[in-house]
């Protein structure tokens, strides 16, 4: 395999696998904010109890999150050495002020919340995990200013064969930035939301602390039906956004190989991607158009037709992503949000009637549903990743002049396998520790829990 | 002053950060398993970085990041040329950072076993690695006229870089050894403070040794950047003090020299390397400096802003965390590492 090839599965694995840790810290950074919030404007023990145990889960996720975010950090340089000369100086200002404002925060502000309980006055305290939540929240914010650059380069010039940075505010005002980022955070919440709730119906199947349990269900479902709604409708305008900047990727996703007019939705596709043609598909017509133009006519631009058109514009090669990871990775996603919004749904009913959830068929499988956001989550960026493809800078640098000349297939190997494994082996860590500590029932009144480190 | 020497100025200062702070982290991650034999002092050393070493790690990634937004090719370069190196940094980094938050969190003494040697390791090799690279920048490495090393891995585990290599090694167990001093009492201060006695005529020699091959080995002299003058002298006589207060069990004044003994340090690494960021060993004309390696104006003027504004309110929170975890740390408290 060549360094291009090792290089882009290396980037996908630490990629994803970073990502599996950075929606929780966003969503529960938040909960555990608003848990503590009220213990200190009600003063009921019972919220500093949840507190704590949603916040040495939260900490052992965060953990994994920030040591597998270096490895982000530094890999432009390592194996994309050509995209960071190219694109450097528009791309590295983000990620230098995302550490700057919000790595320093989140990490600092983090410590002092873990090991401040009896420092700090209670208001204080709980300020410092909303500084947390607030870091984590700003850093999404900057690294996805970044890379809605590599989607769609906007307030940059070219000159002497380097992307040159000719206006920040647009680079912050790109309206891809202000559907990808709600999309995303919002996914955060609501993966914050479900685990909350899988966890706490996990408790309330076997009548565990029932009273910090139900008021932890109660905030998680009413947290997560306001995301989970929010993620689609924000992803409704992401996927119209998508048809006018991107729409090889739109094509992609609705194995739509040519234009049509109005256009129809794929419900069911097994395509020849070789020959960029159906072998079956079942199509609902004009239903595309209507979701990409809220009206039942409009024009959506077929696979062949934008290759054939980006032939003419950038010269002979080939254009077209992986169609069947496209069409796959969006339907998973997008079945996976309304299941969830199903889902929420139900455990809202539970808590506008104040039913109890011993015993329930839904106290029982929502813990297994904690698995849908992540779902949702690896399939999502995915597709955002793989359908901008042969790009790495859409439509201005592919991905093939973007690796590290002075690598040899060796070398990436080696690091590829190895990183793989030891995140193998943290993941096995990982879960082992959230699992234990998710069933741990704890203690009544207070406890001398794991942060009360520095205790006078 | 130009913006781009502002910008190597500053990531000069990021750097100096990162090895004052993360120093002693590394220092105490090494010292860890010879100075914690039971696990509950094992806990107390862990727990003496324990609300800082995640917030001094961010001055690395702050450092690489602000490299990339002023200077891409020496990202670029950098990154891609010391690949190994830095992977196994990475590596390091990442079981280490794990290994803090996971190793309290469960009882069973092999899992505890397991993340203590994993911060060992992870401590050790960036402690080496850092002293290696940034002797081997200093130094020159084969750079070819397109900016990207043609050099191999072993290349870079040259006998002087390696020297350099347990200079920082020795020196940050040292200034790790005096940290912990500083932060816990009883058996363990004494324990900590033997350990810097210890430490600290190795880590003085590899200094002087260092100082000899330089001047003797390498022609980094005959190719100064702007000539440091008597600033490593400073490190020298730093050192020298810092002896002097480790013998005497003054710990608060021997931190401040080993504290001074890296500033100076770096001060020579990036004096000697001024205008340059990376030597080429093929052809000065090679060579990376703040011009050819920079972004555009318009992007350092913007960074410069942002630094402006955001860097002194870094300074001051961080700043109070290391205030309010000020006090010593003893057993007695339940810890949460």
């Amino acid at each position: 395999m060549s360094v291009l090839t090792l290089s882009q599965w290396q980037f996908a694995i630490t990629s994803v696998y970073h990502f599996f840790f950075v929606p929780l810290t966003l969503g529960l950074s938040v909960l555990t904010a608003i848990m503590e919030t009220i213990y200190v404007r009600s003063g009921q023990e019972v919220y500093k109890r949840m507190a704590k145990f949603w916040g040495t889960l939260f900490v052992i996720n965060f953990a994994m999150g920030v040591v597998t975010g270096i490895v982000q950090e530094f890999q432009f340089g390592m194996n994309w050495s050509e995209y960071s000369r190219f694109v450097g100086d528009i791309f590295g200002a983000p990620l230098a002020i995302e550490a700057l404002l919000a790595f320093f925060l989140e990490s600092t502000f983090l410590g002092l919340w873990l090991f401040g309980w009896n420092k700090l006055s209670k208001g204080l305290h709980a300020l410092t995990i909303w500084m947390v939540a607030l870091g984590s929240n700003i850093s999404a914010l900057w690294i996805l200013i970044a890379n809605s650059f590599m989607q769609h380069p906007v307030g940059y010039t070219l000159e002497g064969g380097r992307a040159v940075m000719t206006d920040f505010g647009a680079l912050i005002a790109n309206p891809y930035v202000w559907t990808q980022f709600p999309h995303t955070v919002l996914s955060g919440f609501t993966t914050g939301a479900f685990f909350v709730a899988g966890i706490s119906a996990y408790h309330l199947f076997r009548k565990n602390e029932e009273d910090l349990f139900r008021r932890s269900f109660n905030l998680a479902a009413v947290f997560g039906i306001i995301s989970i709604f929010l993620v689609i409708l924000v992803g409704h305008s992401q996927a119209q956004r998508m048809v006018q900047l991107q729409p090889m990727k739109m094509a992609a996703v609705e194995a739509l190989w040519e234009s049509e007019n109005p256009a129809s939705f794929s419900l069911f596709t097994v395509g020849d991607e070789k020959n960029l043609k159906d072998r079956f598909a079942l199509r609902i017509p004009y239903l595309l158009s209507i979701l990409a133009y809220n009206q039942p006519t409009g024009e959506v631009k077929g696979i062949r037709n934008l290759q054939a058109e980006y032939e003419q514009l950038y010269g002979p090669g080939y254009y077209v992503p992986s169609v069947f990871t496209a069409y796959w990775t969006f339907r998973i996603m997008v079945g996976a949000g309304f299941l969830m919004l199903a889902l929420m749904a139900l455990a809202l009913w539970y808590v506008l009637k104040n039913k109890p959830l011993a015993g329930t068929r839904l106290a029982k499988w929502l813990p297994f549903a904690i698995a849908l956001p992540y779902l949702a989550n690896t399939t999502g960026w995915i597709l955002t990743e793989t359908g901008r493809q042969p790009w790495v800078v859409y439509g201005v640098m592919k991905t093939e002049q973007a690796f590290s000349p002075n690598l040899t297939p060796g070398m990436v190997l080696t690091t590829l396998i190895l990183f793989t494994v030891v995140y193998g082996v943290l993941m096995a860590a990982d879960i082992y520790l959230l699992a234990k500590y998710a069933r741990k029932v704890p203690p009544e009144g207070e406890e001398p829990v794991f942060h009360e480190a520095y205790a006078e | 002053m130009n913006l781009n020497e502002v910008w190597f100025i500053l990531i000069a200062v990021l750097y100096l950060g990162f090895f004052v702070l993360e120093g002693f982290d590394f220092g105490v991650g090494i010292l860890l398993p010879f100075l914690g034999k039971k696990d509950e002092e094992r806990r107390v050393i862990i727990n003496t970085i324990g609300p800082h070493w995640d917030g001094n790690e961010v001055w690395l990634i702050t450092a690489g990041g602000a490299t990339f937004a002023a200077f891409p090719h020496w990202y670029a370069t950098l990154f891609s040329g010391f690949y190994l190196p830095l992977f196994l940094i990475l590596l390091a980094l990442i079981l280490r950072g794990v290994a803090f938050e996971f190793r309290s969190k469960d009882e069973n003494p092999k899992w505890r076993a397991f993340w203590d040697w994993a911060i060992f390791g992870g401590s050790l090799i960036p402690a080496l690695l850092f002293g290696v690279a940034f002797t081997n920048i200093m130094a020159g490495v084969p750079i070819d006229a397109n900016m990207n090393y043609v050099g191999g891995f072993w290349n870079l585990l040259n006998p002087y870089a390696l020297i350099g290599g347990l200079v920082s090694l020795l020196g940050f167990i040292l200034h790790g050894a005096v940290f912990l001093s500083l932060k816990t009492d009883g058996e363990m201060m004494k324990r900590a403070q033997d350990a810097a006695r210890k430490i600290w005529l190795p880590a003085m020699l590899v200094l002087v040794m260092f100082i000899i091959a330089t001047y003797f080995f390498t022609d980094v002299l005959q190719q100064l950047g702007i000539n440091p003058g008597p600033v490593p002298i400073g490190v020298f006589f730093t050192m020298l003090a810092a002896g002097y207060f480790v013998y005497t069990r003054r710990s608060g004044w021997a931190f401040v020299m080993t504290t001074l003994s890296i500033l100076f340090a770096t001060a020579t690494i990036f004096l000697i390397l001024y205008p340059r960021v990376m030597v080429s060993s093929l052809d000065p004309a090679y060579s990376l400096t703040i011009y050819n390696a920079a972004s555009s104006p318009y992007t350092l003027r913007i960074m410069s802003i942002v630094a402006l504004i955001f860097v002194p309110i870094v300074l001051a929170y961080q700043g109070w965390s290391y205030w309010v975890f000020r006090k010593r740390i003893t057993q007695k408290q339940d810890l949460h590492y």
